[in-house]
């Protein structure tokens, strides 16, 4: 008991292991479903439940299977091409325009900045149905629903707020007349902004647009509205799998996209540390 | 002025202003090319989605004439032999052209029960020779079915016709046009209402969850050695960028019927048979508070790290209690991360879609479940149009509240 002060009374004592119980308890809440998923992935039956030989640890019970399913169903291979090439386009459109609007939302002359500040963060806040229908209904006109362009259009805009505040973040301290004394050294503004600007944000770029990404490939009320059965991708799939018939095929992938946020997190958390080092000026 | 050393002169002063319009002018340029993006990406499709909801001209495209020839009647009466003529006519046409269906759908929406005698008038009258519905077409309408003999039926098909209306956002809001043209309590379905109320108090229940289950956790991690806390919290930033799917997919492998949670139970003698967990509202609420969760503690964290414990210890070694310190020393403290995790949470949940629809069955069915039914199955587009433009204005009250009190600007990411 040496790591409390002695004035501490057994009540005090209480408190804090049950603040301790009470933490751990809701650590383990969130976790339960990741750790549960996993196994499942491996059960050489098609249930979604430990079986005898599973809690046994009998080697027999567990199975590659559904991986092997996944690969060599034709639908999945789809799905998983497209989830990639719509994420990876929404991500670069997001990401150029929301770090050039970020940048001039950071500087201190922007006019109406809470407003448009406000504006621009906004697809993070409305209901997804809400522009699902929306983006249903306009983009009709110009033949995008049902188009790939469609679907990068609209995983775009769902990835600008994200790119917003991390690369708004990256500019804390940023000092804008470095561009400016740029500009009047004869630099062009794009050449000037690439090469001055850029390199000082460049991890608050990347995690924006892995956020942008991310946002893009689980993303699945906007592709139930506007994907053409082409555009298939793994989250709509997941969606008909489990609204149809439900198979370990799903937990499968499942566990492979835990491990893509896995390495995700393991990235952002690296470009942070980055991105201190370059505002502490660790870094050139 | 001119005596004073620093004061600009005239032509320094333009400069000075210039100056700053031309940074202005730069800084809004930055900007122009992301808000012209969401102008068309996002802002141009919301106002469709609004105009949507009042402009409504599948009936008019479908009986342009019959509307025309109702245009001088007066409602008091039932019209005169002209309009049943004409209506008699495209009536014929349109199933000639299998589109009296849509008709009926339409008409059935403003007067439930039209549906039926729409479809057997609109087959009899295309088996009637043309000449004869010239002739005989308002005996033939009234005979095919008694309904076109009444007031309020033809009132109907006026309302129906209308291209901008009001009346999907009365459906919305479970009223109606009475008789007389004033507004009313629908009496046939009250049903909208109560689903609002259901997704707010949803959307609460998740709300006071996450805070129960955040507050303890954000405390002490906040308390924690920074090297622990920081571990610690890629335990809640893991399941925060775990697909929105795959969470919703554990859940149903923990709460469906022979599912985890239900094995371990009967297996610990706590119950004898499986709940039925999923497919419920309970299972909605569980599932949206595990999702939502991290919005809660990342605020709540965030504010908790800035605040001085020797605050709480000063109060402690002045003789207060533990608790009456809490709450009147760290609680308003801690104030800020949590109405910004509350809001957040509350604003995400009450728009939420995918978990509801995949654990919810019918009775965890929030609004934009039922937006997405009439977008999808009932194909009453501008019924949802209503009744998402209803949602939206719930959630820019909510979002402009937000803003004046956190800043959209401090919505946190980890």
């Amino acid at each position: 008991m040496s790591e409390f002060p002695h004035y501490f009374s057994i009540w005090d004592k209480a408190g804090h292991y049950a603040l301790r119980w009470c933490a751990w308890g809701v650590l383990f809440f969130l976790m339960l479903p990741i750790l549960v998923i996993i196994p499942l992935s491996f059960n050489v039956e098609p249930y979604f439940t430990f079986t005898d030989g599973m809690l046994r640890l009998d080697p027999e019970a567990y199975s590659l299977r559904w991986y092997g399913e996944i690969f060599s169903d034709d639908k999945w291979i789809l799905a998983i091409q497209n989830s990639f090439f719509i994420g990876i386009f929404a991500a670069l459109v997001a990401t150029l325009i929301g770090t050039v609007a970020a940048v001039g939302l950071s500087r201190a002359e922007m006019p109406f900045k809470r407003l448009i500040t406000a504006f621009l963060l906004s697809p993070m806040i409305v209901p997804l149905i809400i522009i699902a229908a929306g983006m249903f209904f306009f983009y009709t006109r110009f033949n995008l629903v049902g188009s790939y362009l469609g679907l990068i259009i609209a995983h775009a805009t769902l990835g600008t707020p994200f790119v917003i505040i991390t690369v708004t973040a990256a500019l804390t301290g940023f000092d804008h007349s470095l561009y400016n004394a740029a500009i009047s050294a004869g630099a062009a503004p794009v050449k000037a902004f690439w090469d001055i600007v850029v390199p000082l944000i460049r991890p608050g770029v990347i995690s924006g647009g892995l956020f942008a990404f991310v946002t893009s490939f689980d993303e699945v009320v906007l592709v139930l509205f506007l994907a053409g059965p082409s555009q298939r991708t793994i989250p709509k799939q997941m969606f008909s799998g489990l609204r149809e018939q439900i198979n370990p095929t799903i937990l499968a992938v499942a566990t492979m996209l835990i491990a893509v946020s896995v390495a995700f997190l393991m990235t952002l958390e690296f470009l942070r540390r980055r991105g201190e080092r370059i505002r502490s000026g660790q870094i050139d | 002025m001119a005596q004073d050393p620093i004061a600009l002169t005239r032509e320094e002063a333009a400069s000075a202003r210039r100056e700053l319009w031309r940074r202005k002018f730069m800084a809004f340029a930055f900007v122009s090319p992301l808000l012209l993006f969401l102008v068309f990406a996002f802002i141009a499709p919301i106002s469709t989605m609004l105009y949507r909801s009042f402009y409504h001209p599948t009936v008019a495209a479908l009986i342009p004439q019959t509307l025309a020839a109702m245009e001088s009647w007066e409602g008091k009466s039932v019209p005169g032999d002209d309009v049943f003529t004409t209506f008699a006519g495209e009536l014929k046409q349109l199933a000639k052209k299998r589109l009296s269906g849509r008709l009926a759908e339409e008409l059935n929406r403003v007067r439930p029960g039209l549906s039926s005698a729409v479809k057997s008038s609109a087959r009899k009258m295309r088996r009637a020779d043309d000449a004869l519905l010239k002739k005989e077409g308002p005996e033939l309408l009234r005979k095919a079915n008694q309904v076109w003999a009444e007031n309020s039926t033809w009132r109907a098909v006026r309302q129906a016709g209308q291209i901008f209306t009001a009346s999907n956002y009365l459906t919305a809001l479970d009223l109606e046009f009475g008789e007389d043209g004033s507004i009313q309590g629908r009496e046939a379905s009250k049903i909208y209402v109560a689903l609002y109320t259901k997704t707010l108090r949803i959307a609460l229940t998740i709300t006071v969850l996450t805070l129960l289950l955040g507050y303890p956790l954000a405390y002490y991690l906040a308390n924690a050695p920074s090297r622990q806390a920081n571990a610690l919290m890629l335990l809640v930033l893991l399941p925060f960028w775990t697909s929105l799917l795959v969470r919703t997919t554990a859940w149903i492998a923990l709460l469906q019927t022979n599912g985890v949670v239900n094995s371990t139970l009967i297996w610990t003698g706590l119950i004898n048979a499986p709940l039925e967990l999923l497919y419920t509202q309970f299972s909605t609420v569980i599932a949206m508070t595990h999702i939502l969760l991290p919005f809660m503690i990342l605020p709540l964290y965030s504010v908790m790290k800035g605040i001085d414990p020797s605050y709480l210890r000063a109060a402690l070694s002045m003789g207060s209690k533990p608790v009456p310190a809490f709450v009147r020393i760290y609680l308003p403290m801690s104030l800020p991360g949590l109405s910004a995790g509350a809001l957040l949470v509350f604003i995400i949940s009450v728009g939420y879609y995918i978990t509801p629809a995949l654990v919810g069955g019918t009775d965890g069915q929030m609004i934009s479940n039922i937006i997405a039914f009439h977008m999808q199955q009932s194909n009453n587009w501008e019924l949802a149009a209503a009744l998402g433009s209803l949602l939206l204005v719930i959630i820019v009250a909510l979002y402009w509240t937000y803003d004046r009190l956190v800043g959209a600007g401090n919505i946190k990411l980890g």
